[in-house]
């Protein structure tokens, strides 16, 4: 014990920034020496850092990867979001904790394992999943249950299909971090490209693109870097990446992180040296451990080759890049929450305006774009650089990936053009439902989506065709569900994770996550009332309108297309209670 | 949320803040205190005191009746408890103590008495207290726990600028650049100025400069802490002033403008480094150096400082050390700048205001100037007031203790506890005639009394206190008093009119008032700085700060825009004396005394109040690598003993106790701190040397 | 605040005020007021309680008006029966899971919006915790609207003795490691009990709602 206290003591004397902002960092360091964190430590990193120590408590009670009593040896988290969950998790973390002898969220008496559910591990193409310490094992469904507390890693196969790769060009073609092969194959290209043009130009150049927010919410990234640039060097500005993809039914920047992480940071680089950031911060979702390695080794790797750091390549641009780790809270991902959670707080979203590019990431004027948007500006630049800047050239952002997972044949990550129809994605690449059997639902959209009328399945997937329709592209989540699955659990597993996401900031989502699940649950038991349709509507309606942010503003998404569709599972065949 | 009966908005009875309260009553009982939110001074703000500490005012042990002690005049006076009384009509308890105190003027002469009036009383009652003192009496005998507390300050400020008070309001605080809070641990002892000090801080990016030997809550909002050895603050002082003029940062134009005697002064700092500073207080030179910088440099800056600065045998030369920078860096006259010693009782300014002291009449007016004496007797219909300044509060017990005093006029005062060196204290007072009490509660200095006053609290009547920064404010009647207890002025109006009548003096007339507002008025008129400011206009705008000569002046929140009172501010030359007790093998800790948050002063009051649960008894804080040096654990029962007396109390280990330095509490009565301090007093001010005696510590059965 | 003023349409009349104000303190000046819970003056808005949410043409969403700022020509409908919908189920879904039994204002709203509220099952949270001389803590009757904990830190008081803990619906009011207040950084000041729209914090010298003193021993 005294001597994990000496490791976090040398640990915390060791960090540069003795600041709030390395709260997170460090509570994470005490998680990981002590399977919690204890009270006295607390102390501790109040002290160093000069943060009161309840709001290091209410910190750690807001993330769910850290604790402030005493765990187990090994967590074993099991992924219950809606694909893992049709494809049994629940059972196995059933079975898991009686083999245990003890309920979920207890240590087994030896102290050496505690079983966990997980919202979505981003793995949705292996389901299910689950998550063993810091290993990864996949496809579980299969395995036997004492096996799955000692199993060797089984890491996701991480690969892009679809036809043409622009993005994913380089994907899964060798090392991913071995900055040589990236150089060999081109890389840097789009960054030194960009690094002889003017700033201004470089961003009209994205927004000539079209170039969309890859993130969920399709914001055009060139207007962003435009808001967020200005004349004054003097100001401080942040580039950030948003790696904390835990959308269920996303699992892409997982890939694209995992097989090609340089062209991201490469982005990372143009977009800083466009708008004059000196800092960046990459924030990777807690549970994927894995990426965050990489990353870090790679920035290390750029560090070294001076693509980091002070003036890069003599030309007075300086900038460098930090990793920080999110400790699961989906809603850390939403962009002001993330923000907050670098800055060591809980992750609750800011109420806007002020938006990000004025005031972000310690108040200063911050672009942050998804994982997929920085690869994508990698190559705009390189595309720029091969043909050279002329003012007729129209770069363009053709493509977008997609996630498809369920009960599909070939399940993963698609890089497919705009416009690809829907069907074509799931029936001829995704190879259809297995074993013959007949489809019943695709969600589009992750949890905060939409399911798609059977009608619609032919839509074109692009902005334009799916806003018309009143469906949302997102992160490019697509869920495929068969004839044997019950809608109305994958409405209350998006439910669930709803109101276990929701930061509880705001009345309409603290509320109405929790009212919304307690119906559906009822109705699901058979208890329905008569005003529980009329109810949930209310729900959805004051959530959409109501809420501060994105969580909010799309928890009753699913539900409502769900009762448009389908109204008679609403009134589950079991008596009315009245 | 509640409904109540009434709500009635007053003054706060505790620190010198002077807080607005919302008292809700029910049945003739305070239920719940709220601060209005768009008033100053504390605008919404309350600590624990003002929260939840009123209840005092319900307590059971209230004096409902005049009491006579029943052993009167026999032999040796001991202190006896209520049952050592016997209850008595108002008619025979003023009789006998208007007997009492014409007796001792005619055998003995006037000066034989000595009085305590209170800085927890009304600006109302010292005035007619002092009326009766000097009019009637004519004697200059006259003082309070001033002395006790800021006496020093007033001291130094005189001689400096010519003007004791606050120089700033407390509003000004949030707008602060750079601040020093010294010797004062003000999240305990003036907790809603604190609040404004951290927003200052924490919300608009002020600088706080802490120098106090206690790592106290402050000290972790501050930029820099200079914890200096306990008694060195001249020197810390002197070196950054000496850095001040050695880096050429002083303020030219402000000290050719409005300062005297620079030169002298500039020369007396020569080799008075940071270095040699650092040799005498344990402050290093360089946090002296930056300190000066960051104080000189800003654009405003002030100081605020507590007991730590005055309660000391040097507390005038500190509190000169202080000004002397000020006046060097020109951080006066302007909002945001200013000296400002922290009075820690809620009336204590007002007291003082009000004539509450042996050489002034209200106004800070001079009994020795002919002029102001004709006025006063002009106005108060009588004659032959007395020319010469009074006897102060420990000058008094000396005079007990020499039989040169035999009668005492306490009123709400408690000397058995707040005087220094008990014991010899305890035997001055056992050897007094007459020991006469107005009070509220029976408490260790009425346990010794002869006949007992009940008077009442600020919740039972009306009147006016003044705060800190010089702001009048209203209190205002919100429950019935128990039994037969009366407003201290009219219980003293009362007693002059007997001992007037007595003594054989023509009738005054001048103690016919019928209500506080009145009492004012008759003051304003005499005081020249009260002369725009009434009950009626502070019942308008809820406070007026003095000085606010007429009807039309809005008041002045701060002060020396243009001038001080004395003309030019003036440098003082001093020299580092340390000669308060030391350490020795025999009491090798030294002892600082204070208050706490939760209680106050004697603990009259909130010993009486639900404050008392949160912190029932005395400790000594002790720093813990002390308490572990000395084998001592948490709540250890302990015996501390001085050259003066041993008391019992319990170790608390802390931090905020440097090493070598222990804290103890004033307010407990079981372990009454001042048997241990000693009588060592400043030679301007008086005032004694509370922070600092040598103790050693034994464990305790 | 600048002195420029500009002109706005709050519920068909047009106003003109100055800009950078808020629409709540626009409304307000043409006597229009819009039901609010969790505003105080004396604190930051945290804009939380979306009841004083109203429909602004052009915006996609309703907005909170306590932390919007006015712009020339912006049309507001403050009562719209968007709005109402959306502040009627807030307050059913907060009167199912709160004892709002000391909360007249809250109340008076939801008479005013015809809020039923048992339209949702109820469910408690919280617990009444009583663990000092001074004051009670009666959780059943919070409402997040986190006034306290502003009060408490950076706001007013910069004491540091409460925070929010938990998460979603499960927020709380936490101390440090759950510990009584006695044993944290509280200090006692009961400017939280100040601020406090629903009797959550109250002192125990008031008694709660059936008039029973709370024990004082
Ligand atoms: C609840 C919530 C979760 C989100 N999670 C993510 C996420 O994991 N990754 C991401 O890139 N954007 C996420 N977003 C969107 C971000 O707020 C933001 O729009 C995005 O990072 C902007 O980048 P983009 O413009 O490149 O999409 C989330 C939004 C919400 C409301
Ligand atoms: S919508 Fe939900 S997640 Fe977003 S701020 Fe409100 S409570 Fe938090």
């Amino acid at each position: 014990m005294n001597t994990l206290h000496e490791d976090l003591k040398k640990y915390l004397s060791g960090l540069r920034e003795k600041k709030r902002s390395s709260l997170l960092p460090a509570l994470l360091k005490a998680q990981e020496l002590f399977g919690y964190v204890p009270e006295e430590t607390v102390d501790e990193i109040s002290r160093v850092l000069r943060v009161p120590p309840v709001d290091i408590y209410g910190v750690i009670e807001f993330y769910s990867l850290l604790y402030s009593e005493p765990t187990a040896q090994t967590i074993i988290r099991i992924c219950t979001s809606p694909v893992c969950a049709s494809k049994g998790s629940e059972k196995i973390k059933k079975a898991l904790c009686e083999y245990l002898g003890v309920p979920e969220g207890t240590p087994s008496p030896d102290k050496r394992f505690m079983v966990e559910s997980v919202q979505c591990l981003g793995m949705c193409d292996h389901a299910p999943s689950a998550l063993v310490g810091e290993k990864t094992l996949t496809k579980i469904g299969s395995m036997k249950i004492p096996d799955l507390l000692t199993a060797a890693e089984s890491k996701p196969e991480n690969k892009v299909s679809g036809k043409n790769p622009v993005l994913s060009k380089r994907c899964c073609t060798g090392d991913p971090e071995n900055i040589d092969e990236y150089l060999d194959s081109g890389g840097f290209g789009g960054l030194k490209f960009a690094m002889t043009m003017d700033e201004e130009r470089i961003l009209e150049v994205i927004k000539t693109s079209g170039l969309r927010g890859r993130g969920g919410a399709g914001f055009p990234a060139g207007i962003k870097g435009e808001s967020t640039a200005g004349k004054r060097e003097d100001i401080i500005r942040y580039v950030v990446c948003n790696a904390d993809e835990s959308e269920p039914g996303s699992f892409k920047d997982r890939v694209l992180l995992s097989t090609d992480p340089f062209t991201i940071l490469e982005g990372m680089l143009i977009a800083a040296f466009a708008i004059k950031a000196r800092k960046g911060y990459i924030y990777i979702r807690g549970e994927y451990f894995e990426q965050r390695r990489i990353f870090v080794s790679i920035i290390e790797s750029a560090r070294k080759r001076g693509y980091l750091g002070e003036n890069i390549f003599g030309t007075g641009f300086s900038f460098d890049v930090e990793v920080r780790s999110g400790a699961g809270a989906y809603i850390c991902g939403e962009e002001t929450a993330l923000f907050e959670s670098i800055e060591g707080k809980r992750g609750i979203p800011r109420n806007k305006p002020p938006f990000p590019v004025t005031k972000g990431l310690f108040n200063q004027p911050t672009e942050i774009n998804n994982v997929e948007t920085f690869g994508y500006m990698t190559r705009i630049m390189e595309n720029l650089a091969k043909n050279g800047d002329a003012k007729e050239y129209k770069p363009v952002s053709g493509t977008k990936l997609f996630c498809l997972s369920g009960d599909v044949v070939r399940p993963g990550v698609y890089e497919m053009p705009f416009g690809t129809k829907l069907k074509d994605l799931v029936f001829d690449y995704g190879g259809g439902i297995p074993g013959g059997r007949k489809p019943k639902a695709i969600v589009l959209g992750g949890a905060s989506g939409m399911f798609v009328p059977e009608a619609m399945w032919d839509i074109p997937l692009d902005h334009e065709h799916l806003e018309q329709a009143g469906l949302v592209m997102g992160s490019g989540v697509i869920m495929v569900f068969d004839e044997r699955r019950d809608i109305l659990k994958i409405v209350l597993e998006i439910a669930e994770f709803f109101k276990h996401e929701s930061c509880g900031k705001c009345y309409p989502c603290q509320l109405g996550t929790a009212r919304q699940l307690e119906i559906l649950k009822r109705i699901d038991e058979g208890a329905v009332e008569p005003d529980d349709c009329g109810k949930l509507e209310d729900i959805a309606y004051t959530m959409t309108n109501g809420s501060i942010c994105g969580l909010g503003q799309t928890a009753g998404s699913a539900v409502m297309s769900a009762l448009q569709l389908w109204p008679e599972i609403f009134k589950k065949e079991g008596v009315s209670v009245l | 949320m509640m409904k109540h009966e009434k709500t009635v908005r007053t003054t706060c009875p505790f620190c010198g803040v002077g807080c607005q309260l919302d008292l809700s009553i029910d049945q003739g009982r305070i239920v719940s205190v709220s601060a209005p939110e768009n008033a100053a001074p504390n605008f919404g703000r309350l600590c624990a005191k003002g929260r939840f500490g009123t209840d005092y005012v319900h307590h059971p042990s209230r004096i409902r009746t005049p009491l006579i002690r029943k052993n009167l005049d026999s032999g040796k006076r001991t202190p006896v408890g209520m049952e050592g009384f016997r209850e008595a009509s108002w008619d025979e308890a003023l009789d006998l103590a208007a007997e009492r105190l014409s007796l001792a003027v005619k055998t003995q002469g006037a000066d034989s008495i000595g009085t305590f009036c209170s800085a927890k009383a009304t600006n109302e009652d010292t005035y007619i207290f002092q009326k009766f003192v000097r009019g009637i009496l004519k004697t200059n005998n006259i003082d309070h726990c001033a002395r006790l507390c800021h006496a020093a300050s007033v001291a130094g400020l005189q001689k400096a600028i010519g003007s004791s008070a606050m120089s700033n309001a407390i509003a000004e605080m949030k707008n602060l650049d750079v601040f020093i809070v010294t010797g004062s641990n003000t999240t305990e002892t003036h907790p809603v100025i604190s609040t404004f000090l951290k927003e200052a801080v924490v919300k608009n990016g002020a600088k706080l400069i802490v120098i106090d030997p206690r790592k106290i809550e402050l000290s972790g909002f501050a930029a820099l802490h200079l914890q200096h050895r306990p008694g060195t603050d001249v020197a810390v002082y002197q070196a950054m002033a000496n850095v001040v003029v050695t880096e050429e940062l002083e303020n030219r134009s402000f000290i050719d403008r409005r300062t005297e005697n620079f030169e002298m002064y500039r020369k007396s700092l020569e080799g008075f480094t940071p270095e040699l500073a650092e040799s005498i207080t344990g402050v290093k030179a360089v946090l002296i150096r930056e300190a000066a910088r960051m104080y000189a440099e800003a654009e405003r800056a002030a100081v605020y400082w507590g007991m730590g600065i005055s309660q000391s045998v040097h507390g005038t030369d500190n509190t000169l050390s202080i000004a002397n920078l000020a006046l060097l860096c020109g951080h006066l006259g302007k909002p945001g700048t200013g000296l400002n010693p922290l009075r820690g009782q809620n009336n204590v300014q007002g007291c003082s205001d009000s004539g509450g002291l042996p050489g002034i009449f209200p106004g800070y007016q001079s009994v020795a100037d002919a002029e102001i004496q004709k006025k006063f007797e002009e106005k108060w219909n009588v004659t032959g007031l007395s020319k010469t300044a009074g006897l102060t509060v420990l000058e008094m017990s000396d005079a007990a203790g020499k039989g040169d005093i035999d009668t005492y006029l306490i009123m709400g005062e408690n000397p058995m506890m707040s005087e220094p060196d008990l014991n010899t204290a305890r035997k001055h007072f056992e050897q007094l005639k007459t020991i006469i009490i107005v009070d509220i509660f029976l408490n260790e200095s009425g346990a010794y009394g002869d006949i007992i006053l009940p008077a009442v609290p600020f919740a039972e009547k009306d009147g006016t206190f003044t705060n800190s920064d010089r702001r009048v404010q209203l209190i205002r009647k919100a429950v019935p008093s128990p039994g037969e207890a009366q407003t201290d002025w009219r219980i003293i109006q009362d007693l002059a009119l007997r001992v007037e009548k007595k003594l054989g003096l023509p009738p005054s007339g001048g103690f016919a008032f019928q209500s506080a507002s009145e009492v004012w008025d008759e003051m304003s008129g005499l005081v020249p700085a009260f002369g725009g400011i009434s009950h009626q206009r502070i019942d308008r705008e809820g406070g007026v700060h003095w000085p606010c000569p007429d009807p039309a002046h809005p008041g002045t929140p701060y002060l020396f825009a243009d001038s001080f009172p004395r003309g030019r501010g003036l440098f003082t030359v001093l020299d580092c004396r340390l000669e308060s007790e030391r350490t020795s093998s025999a009491y090798p800790y030294l002892l600082s005394t204070g208050r706490v948050l939760y209680h106050w002063h004697g603990g009259t009051m909130t010993r009486r109040s639900v404050l008392d649960k949160i912190y029932p008894e005395s400790v000594v804080e002790m720093n813990p690598l002390d308490a572990e040096a000395e084998g001592y654990e948490e709540g250890q029962r302990v015996s501390v003993s001085s050259r003066r007396g041993t008391i019992i109390s319990r170790i608390k280990i802390t931090e905020r106790s440097p090493m070598g330095v222990v804290f103890m509490p004033i307010h407990f009565a079981e372990s009454p701190v001042n048997e241990l301090t000693k009588d060592l007093r400043d030679p301007e001010a008086k005032i004694p040397d509370f922070k600092q005696s040598a103790v050693r510590i034994a464990a305790a059965g | 605040m600048s002195t420029e003023k500009i002109t706005i349409t709050v519920d068909g009349k047009k106003i003109t005020v100055p800009s950078g104000v808020t629409i709540l303190q626009a409304a307000e000046s043409a006597g229009i007021t819009i039901p609010t819970i969790c505003f105080h003056e004396q604190l930051t808005p945290p804009g939380l309680c979306r009841q004083c949410v109203v429909e602004v043409e052009g915006a996609r969403r309703l907005q909170p008006s306590c932390i919007s700022s006015v712009r020339e020509g912006m049309v507001v409908k403050t009562d719209s029966e968007k709005v109402r919908r959306v502040r009627r189920t807030n307050l059913e879904m907060l009167s199912a899971v709160t004892d709002l039994s000391e909360s007249p204002e809250i109340v008076r709203q939801m008479k005013q919006l015809d809020a039923d509220e048992e339209r949702f099952a109820a469910s408690p949270r919280g617990s009444l915790k009583d663990d000092n001389p001074f004051y009670i803590r009666d959780y059943t009757k919070c409402i997040l609207c986190m006034r306290c904990v502003q009060v408490c830190s950076s706001d007013i008081q910069f004491s540091y003795a409460l925070a929010a803990g938990g998460r979603g619906f499960d927020s709380r009011i936490a101390t440090f490691y759950n510990k009584d207040l006695p044993d944290t950084t509280c200090v006692f000041c009961g400017n939280c009990i100040q601020v406090c729209p629903t009797g959550a914090l109250k002192a125990k010298t008031e008694g709660n709602s059936t008039g029973v003193q709370h024990d004082e021993a």
